[in-house]
């Protein structure tokens, strides 16, 4: 029986071993959001030059709703951007965006070019605003609750997988719950 | 011919060891007042930079990194704390921008896990030579000053043995 306490670095060993690997399984990049269950910070987006509204926390009070953070110069975006176009158009989720630092022109150009499913953007160009959000990387996605606060954030661009498993069903629990 | 080629070499391992200064901050971040740019430093070296994760805000030359510079740079200039700034960034990025955790109940286990570790290895090491003492005592006994001495018939024996060993040992 005390010759068991042998057996003892070799099961620490082994449990570290198991917990190390399962490690790998996970994402570094995948920092959990300091602001789920926050209220969106408080700030104030202009509108791209030629638009009406732009975005602010007043605005993500009242439906929920997905905001994105977008760049013209970032490759995953235009990625995603078929997934949140499906998700606006078809899937009746109000999408607004952050332009996270970008040339207004540039903003607007890719806005042309791969459409615009955005029911409002802000235009943050010194990624001032972006800072308040926690946003470390564009793409990023948050989803507002009708009181306006933050439930769920994905950092990277959205895929479908994402949208049916985590998106959809929070929205639709989200809009029943008030 | 030699000498400049000498020369070169030697300028070119000058410059190759020559020690770059490794900060990322550029010239237009640093504050005027050298008290605080030391204080801005100090905390910038505390930050983690987000996209590039194992290097701190100070050292990194991500976009990222040099915003959250200038943002410490701000906050100390509209009169925070070293800990008021700490806490304008962990609102936003949570713990883990911080470089040294902080010591609370989910950090419990790192910041006290190795002491935890090191005083069980103490307790089983203490139990083991303790334990080994207790059966020793008899085997280092066996040889020592607490049995008889050989009587007269055991050694003319164990000479007549050691005797054979030798013999048979010249005859091979």
């Amino acid at each position: 029986m005390r010759r068991l306490i042998f057996l003892l670095p070799l099961l620490l060993f082994v449990g570290v071993g198991v917990a190390f690997f399962l490690g790998f399984e996970r994402d570094p990049r995948n920092i959990p959001s300091a602001l789920i269950d926050k209220p969106v910070p408080a700030f104030d987006l202009p509108p791209l030059p030629g638009r009406k509204e732009g975005l602010s926390n007043a605005t993500l009070k009242g439906d929920v709703t997905l905001v994105n953070v977008f760049a013209s110069w970032c490759i995953p975006c235009k990625v995603e951007h078929p997934v949140i176009t499906r998700l606006a158009r078809e899937q009746g989720v109000t999408v607004r965006a952050i332009n996270h630092k970008d040339k207004a022109e540039d903003a607007l150009a890719w806005l042309q070019r791969n459409g615009d499913p955005y029911a409002s953007i802000g235009a943050d160009l010194d990624g001032r605003a972006s800072i308040d959000w926690g946003v470390y990387g564009v793409p990023e996605t948050f989803l507002v609750d009708r009181q306006g606060r933050i439930r769920f954030k994905h950092v990277g661009p959205l895929t479908p997988q994402v949208v049916e498993e985590q998106i959809l069903p929070l929205v639709k629990q989200l809009r029943a719950a008030s | 011919m030699k000498v400049p080629i000498l020369k070169g070499v030697l300028l070119a391992l000058a410059l190759a060891l020559t020690p770059v200064a490794a900060h990322a901050v550029q010239p237009d971040e640093v504050l005027p007042d050298p008290a605080m740019e030391t204080r801005a430093r100090e905390i910038s070296k505390d930050l983690r930079c987000l996209v590039c994760q194992n290097q701190s805000i100070d050292d990194s030359n991500a976009p990222l990194a040099r915003d959250l510079r200038v943002l410490v740079r701000e906050r100390l200039k509209a009169g925070d704390s070293n800990e008021q700034v700490l806490g304008f960034v962990t609102d936003r990025y949570g713990d883990y921008v911080l470089l040294r955790p902080p010591f609370k109940a989910t950090t419990l286990f790192l910041w006290i896990g190795p002491f935890i570790i090191l005083a069980i290895g103490a307790v089983v090491t203490a139990l083991y030579l303790r334990g080994r003492k207790g059966t020793d005592g008899i085997a280092v006994g066996a040889g020592g000053a607490d049995t008889a001495p050989l009587t007269e018939d055991e050694r003319r024996r164990l000479d007549a043995l050691l005797n054979q060993n030798k013999l048979g040992k010249e005859d091979a």
